[in-house]
């Protein structure tokens, strides 16, 4: 290590707790460094393990997010365009439901699905099992839903009440009516349904309780960041977590580009 | 004799305990102009509300074409009327989808030559494509005629349409709404705080004060013979309350 030698040496006067801190920093350094690179080499090199967990997270990211929008959208619309009795306490229902733990999530959905819990021993056929995909998308969907409701509403109630006057005046049904403040907040409800991305993209809590990480099976990239970096495979670790970075900067700057549009 | 195309008796509507519109008797005839004149805060946008079924009476009743109106209106009765407000709320898209928009919602796709012929008339084709956001005061409350003018409206009410509008556009959207009238017998209801603009279009006026129909006369009479002193003073630009 001559440059090290070179640096410490001219900055520092040679202590032992001092050397010993750089040389563990360095050494920490260097690691983190070569994860990154060898992170990247098995991204652009299409490492069939990394790109398997890639390709399960966004299906069942994916699958949870249209799920939740096809919910979350229209609810939101109703809170955001509907005075009637209830709807403050509505209201507050969906805000926590926003603030909600993952693992909260997990624990509740584990309970409802295990066999020694609510519709588990019914063993019905639309009610998924625990350590499968589809028990992950519903701890997704409820995660996600809240959110997209949330914001949708706030983006619809911003909408200027005069243009829902005026498109009424104009003929449009109670439906078209929905649709043309959607459309005017659509923004906001392309906000909406990235945030509720965001939010199960990057969560670990639930994923894990309700799929339990199984190799091949329900390992998504939160999970598997988890499990390579307990077995030290730092490589790998850091690879999956640079898709989830890019993942995480490409919705945000789709997010940019179309409110710059809007403007 | 023509049926009149809205019928009133002993309306009221009523916001958080007080009367904002009270009117004993009145019956619009179809094809004519009528300018409701007043005050702020007389009713008449109120009532608008309730001509274009936006609204509905808390007493009394209302019929169109004879009919009751209920919140059970059909929805190709409903689209008879249209609204031209004060402040045009245009949608977030060019000035040409801001005029085909009522027309989609009718399924009508097909209205190129329709919306062609609107465009010109109100002298917007240079800014067809413009975004709705972009442009002035008058140029938006012209794109906000020409949407209600290319559904061929039964009845068109205008709140207050040419407020804060320049000379130009004033005298664009006036010489418009009579050749509506005039070409297409389309019924007209003006509310105006100008009495100018309100003796130019109509051919009858009314002055609501405090919800109530004070008075109501052929425009003329209205002007020159008006039998209730609030009208006199309203005419003469005093202040009445």
């Amino acid at each position: 290590m001559p440059e090290f030698e070179v640096f410490v040496g001219a900055k520092h006067p040679q202590t032992p707790q001092i050397r010993g801190l750089f040389i563990f920093s360095y050494v920490v350094m260097e690691q983190l460094w070569d994860g990154i690179r060898e992170g990247l080499r098995l991204f652009f090199t299409g490492d069939p393990i990394l790109w398997e967990i890639i390709l399960l997270s966004a299906r069942v990211s994916g699958i949870a997010l249209v799920l939740s929008s096809v919910l979350g959208v229209p609810l939101g619309a109703l809170l955001g365009l509907n005075r009637f009795k209830g709807r403050r306490l509505v209201q507050a229902i969906v805000y926590t439901g926003m603030g909600l733990p993952p693992v909260v999530v997990g624990l509740a959905v584990y309970i409802l699905l295990s066999q020694g819990g609510i519709l588990g021993p019914l063993n019905l056929a639309w009610v998924p099992k625990l350590f499968t995909v589809p028990a992950m998308i519903v701890a997704q969907v409820i995660i996600a839903t809240p959110m997209i409701i949330g914001y949708t509403m706030s983006a619809v109630a911003e909408v200027n009440p005069d243009l829902r006057l005026q498109v009424r005046s104009l003929g449009a049904t109670r439906l078209q009516t929905t649709l043309a403040v959607l459309r005017e907040a659509r923004l906001g409800v392309v906000v909406a349904i990235v945030g509720g991305l965001g939010s199960i993209i990057s969560e670990v809590g639930a994923v894990m309780m309700v799929g339990g990480n199984i190799d091949g099976s329900t390992r998504v990239l939160t999970t598997a960041i988890m499990l390579e970096t307990r077995r030290g495979n730092l490589d790998l670790a850091i690879g999956l977590g640079i898709v989830l970075l890019l993942l995480s900067f490409l919705i945000n700057f789709g997010v940019t580009q179309l409110q710059g549009k809007g403007k | 004799m023509m049926e009149p195309i809205y019928q009133l008796s002993n309306l009221q509507k009523i916001y958080e305990g007080r009367t904002v519109v009270d009117i004993e008797h009145l019956e619009i005839e179809p094809g004519e102009i009528l300018a409701v004149v007043g005050p702020s805060g007389a009713g008449k946008s109120s009532l608008l509300r309730m001509l274009n079924f936006l609204e509905y009476p808390d007493n009394g009743e209302l019929r169109y074409q004879s009919k009751p109106v209920t919140p059970n209106l059909p929805i190709e009765v409903r689209r008879q009327v249209t609204t031209v407000f004060q402040h045009p709320a245009l949608l977030h898209d060019s000035v040409e989808n801001n005029i085909r928009y009522g027309l989609k919602l009718r399924g009508q796709s097909d209205s190129t030559d329709q919306v062609h012929s609107v465009l010109e008339r109100m002298g917007l084709v240079a800014l067809r494509k413009a975004q709705a956001r972009t442009l002035s005061g008058g140029e938006a409350q012209r794109v906000a005629l020409a949407r209600a003018m290319v559904l061929r409206p039964a009845v068109l009410l205008m709140d207050e349409p040419t407020a804060n509008l320049d000379p130009y556009n004033v005298g664009l959207i006036e010489e418009v709404a009579r050749q509506i009238n005039q070409e297409m017998r389309t019924t007209i209801i003006l509310v105006t705080h100008n009495v100018f603009q309100a003796r130019r279009l109509s051919s009858r006026v009314a002055l609501m004060l405090n919800g109530r129909i004070i008075e109501i006369a052929p425009t003329h009479s209205f002007f020159e013979n008006p039998t209730d002193p609030r009208t006199r003073a309203f005419v003469q630009g005093e202040m009445i309350y």
